[in-house]
């Protein structure tokens, strides 16, 4: 087979920015109707507006960056086959099935969710219009879920074998559920909704900072901070069962994640540091921590990147990958935490500007580590496209254009990136709760709780 | 019947699905950018986004539907065509961008400029150009074959006369089916401003789209002989279609039933879509490719069917809701309800 080394690189380049850039909006088109279903269930229950209002406003948010996500998900949707035409025609042999089910998932979303957005107001009982959201958040799942399935299916093949080059024994529900399926999928759900949390906690933080006393803010926050924490420690302990997994299946991505470069036991964890002729420097040691997060146990032996051919191993960057995506998580946890019990026992300083600022920044850092995860996801699955079967280089496409798209793509996300937040900050900025519920007339709605 | 008719079946209505809605969206874009270029837009607007707004997202999964499906049916067509249409089809990406852009920032934030109008407008008729030349370079003649594989020759299909031909049907067909079809929403929304105009404009089109059609039929004789005469062989479905096509000009022209009228479009339009799907077998690209060989294995195509059925199952009742709030409702349709978010 030949190989256009130039195309390869730029199909590579041109998938990784469509994926950076849809994974923001499709993180958020996953975990959004969740945040606005618990919203307008409690305002249902507590009869409080505000509650109503808080989802009525997401909802408002939401669609711009559903619209959004339409686009760059029929983008990398068409550039899979377009850049990968030969993974694809492998992959649509074995893995087909969830990729075809994740259409239906999302035309089943994308109904109820125009009927959601435009029937705000047209049944007597709010209830009807709350049970609309129901399948919007199920479609939602699902189509993270089928897509994710794809991925796991990328790291961890299964479902047929090959003989003579030729592939046999195909059966697409034995590729659907590999043994990467159950770490990834609830990964990358837990993950979806502690983010969508903290970045809605963050548009409250803000607006408290900017001088809002409304109590409206206050109900958002506390609402969201408890959201992303249940989600935040759900992600942590998922993920110390990846862990476990890549240990198992592909403990060339745990060794070169970890700098694990000497299979041993007792292995120690190692958190940032530098590398230096394969020695590792500066790092902080954990030690027994990555026997314990191998196998459960302290003494278990973990196998490094000695056992693998150098070829066949990932770049050992993702170590940083690992690092940002491990530290911003436990920040996440603590932050959430500490305002958790700050707010029951009444810690003063949880209302302090300096407290709002570290809420501020979650929903960023929460942003950046889904990106720091899905890079270490992707790069440490490398040089395989999918694992021990099909090598990156061999996939991509030989056409000679690769490098004009990238321009063209480039172009576009980044006019899509500057309009929708431009775009939101104009919904938002003008209109803010206060001005909503004065045109209202309801200024009161809601205050007696 | 076979996995593989049965296959191309599920994903050609599902073409034709698009098509049809597709063709309502990109052409009241059209509509809507020209009606304003014309300082009219006070006729048209507003009948327009009443009807795309809650419909946009639908109208974009069957597409994706399609070109997944040909992934899982046809894995051997997502290669030719995967290596060779990268640049139409990333311009067709970029230009269904705009078109999503123009809802996210217009019509959901408000953002307001009439150079979006025209923006959007001008895609709705760039998006089926590009789309259709896939049709083009399936008919053959357009790809060789490298030791590395399939390569697509440009300047020849940009000098072909098929392409244009077929091009120009896509740009009036579209045009045509949205015109019919606001036609009928309008006198549905008791708008009679907009009825009329949108009448025009149907008859208006009507008569270069059915010329066109017809002359691609006369091309094909030269560029692909054995496509031509299986074509030929189906004259009377393409006879019912333009017998079809009579009936929807003369109750437009009679100003009368514009709901059998466009009951009648989409009768004539299925069964010339079908007609030249059917033509088309084996071949998904000429002479490379026939659906035999570049069809999935058993366990696949059994598995995709299934799921097919059973996400039918649960799209057929969806669909059926959408239209009833917002298609049927007469409060929603007359522009007495609004209930956005």
């Amino acid at each position: 087979m030949m190989v256009n080394e130039e195309a390869v690189f730029y199909s590579r380049v041109l998938t990784e920015l469509t994926l950076s850039f849809h994974i923001i909006y499709a993180t958020i088109g996953v975990g959004i109707p969740l945040m606005i279903m618990i919203a307008q269930w409690i305002g249902i229950k507590k009869n409080d507006y505000h509650y109503i209002l808080l989802a009525r406003r997401w909802a408002r948010g939401y669609v711009i960056t559903v619209a959004v996500g339409v686009v760059t998900g029929t983008a990398i949707g068409l550039q899979l086959s377009l850049l990968w035409p030969n993974f694809m025609e492998l992959a649509g042999h074995i893995i087909a099935l969830p990729l075809f089910m994740e259409t239906f998932a999302f035309f089943f979303e994308a109904i109820f969710l125009g009927i959601y957005l435009y029937t705000w107001d047209r049944f007597e009982n709010q209830k009807k219009h709350f049970m609309l959201l129901i399948p919007v958040a199920i479609g939602a799942s699902f189509s993270a879920v089928f897509i994710t399935i794809v991925n796991s299916f990328m790291n961890a093949p299964q479902g047929f074998d090959i003989k003579d080059g030729q592939l046999v024994n195909i059966n697409p529900i034995l590729a659907m559920f590999n043994p990467a399926v159950p770490t990834k999928v609830s990964h990358v759900l837990t993950s979806a909704f502690m983010t969508c949390a903290f970045v809605l906690a963050s548009i409250a933080a803000y607006r408290l900072l900017r001088g809002s006393r409304h109590v409206y803010h206050k109900k958002a926050l506390f609402l969201t901070m408890k959201i992303g924490l249940i989600f935040s420690i759900a992600t942590a302990v998922i993920g110390d069962f990846s862990g476990k997994f890549l240990a198992e299946y592909q403990p060339e991505k745990l060794a070169a994640a970890e700098w694990h470069l000497e299979t041993e036991g007792k292995a120690p964890l190692i958190l940032y540091g530098i590398l230096d002729n394969d020695e590792v420097k500066y790092a902080i040691k954990i030690p027994f921590a990555l026997s314990i997060l191998a196998h459960s146990s302290p003494t278990a032996e973990v196998i490094g990147l000695d056992q693998f051919p150098k070829d066949e191993t990932p770049p050992l960057y993702i170590h940083y990958l690992f690092d940002a995506m491990v530290t911003i998580g436990m920040i996440t946890v603590l932050v959430a935490l500490i305002y958790w019990i700050g707010t029951v026992k009444k810690w003063s300083f949880i209302l302090s500007k300096w407290f709002n600022w570290l809420i501020l920044l979650l929903g960023p850092l929460s942003i950046l580590a889904i990106e720091a995860g899905w890079w270490l996801d992707e790069v440490g699955r490398q040089p395989w496209i999918l694992r021990g079967i099909m090598k990156t280089s061999h996939a991509a496409t030989t056409s000679g254009q690769v490098d004009l798209m990238l321009l063209l793509f480039t172009g576009l996300y980044i006019v899509l990136g500057i309009g929708s937040i431009v775009v939101l900050i104009r919904m938002f900025r003008k209109n803010t709760i206060e001005q909503e519920l004065a045109d209202q007339g309801l200024e009161k709605a809601g205050e007696h709780l | 019947m076979t996995l593989e008719i049965i296959g191309i079946s599920v994903l050609w209505i599902f073409l034709f699905g698009y098509v049809i809605v597709a063709s309502i969206d990109f052409g009241a874009g059209f509509f809507n950018a020209y009606s304003t270029f014309r300082g009219k837009e006070h006729i048209l607007t507003r009948i327009i986004q009443r009807y795309l707004s809650p419909v946009w997202e639908v109208t974009n999964v069957f597409l994706v539907f399609f070109f997944v499906g040909i992934v899982g049916f046809f894995p051997k067509a997502a290669f030719y065509y995967g290596t060779t249409l990268l640049v139409p089809v990333s311009i067709a990406i970029i230009l269904l961008a705009v078109r999503g852009a123009y809802y996210a920032f217009t019509t959901y934030g408000k953002l307001r400029h009439k150079r979006y109008v025209y923006l959007y407008g001008l895609t709705g008729l760039f998006i089926p150009a590009s789309l259709s030349i896939v049709l083009t370079i399936s008919e053959g003649g357009f790809i060789r074959m490298e030791e590395w594989g399939p390569v697509l020759d440009y300047g020849m299909l940009f000098f072909s006369p098929l392409t244009w031909s077929i091009v120009l049907l896509s740009l009036t067909a579209v045009l045509y089916i949205s015109a019919v079809f606001l036609t009928w929403y309008a006198h549905k929304a008791k708008d009679e401003a907009a009825t009329n105009l949108m009448r025009l404009y149907a008859l208006i089109t009507a008569v270069p789209m059915i010329l066109t059609a017809a002359g691609i039929i006369v091309e094909m004789r030269s560029h692909n002989i054995e496509h031509y005469e299986r074509l030929i062989h189906l004259w009377w479905m393409f006879a019912l279609s333009f017998l079809l096509f009579m009936g929807t000009f003369y109750l437009l022209w009679k100003k009368k039933s514009y709901g059998t009228a466009l009951g009648l479009l989409i009768g004539q339009f299925s069964l010339a879509f079908f007609a030249y799907g059917i033509s088309h077998y084996p071949y998904l690209l000429y002479p490379y490719l026939t659906l035999y060989d570049s069809f999935t294995n058993t366990a696949m195509a059994t598995a995709l069917i299934i799921a097919f059925i059973a996400g039918l199952g649960l799209l057929i009742p969806s669909l059926y809701l959408l239209l009833h709030l917002f298609l049927f409702n007469k409060e929603y349709v007359e522009g007495k309800r609004n209930d956005y978010v």
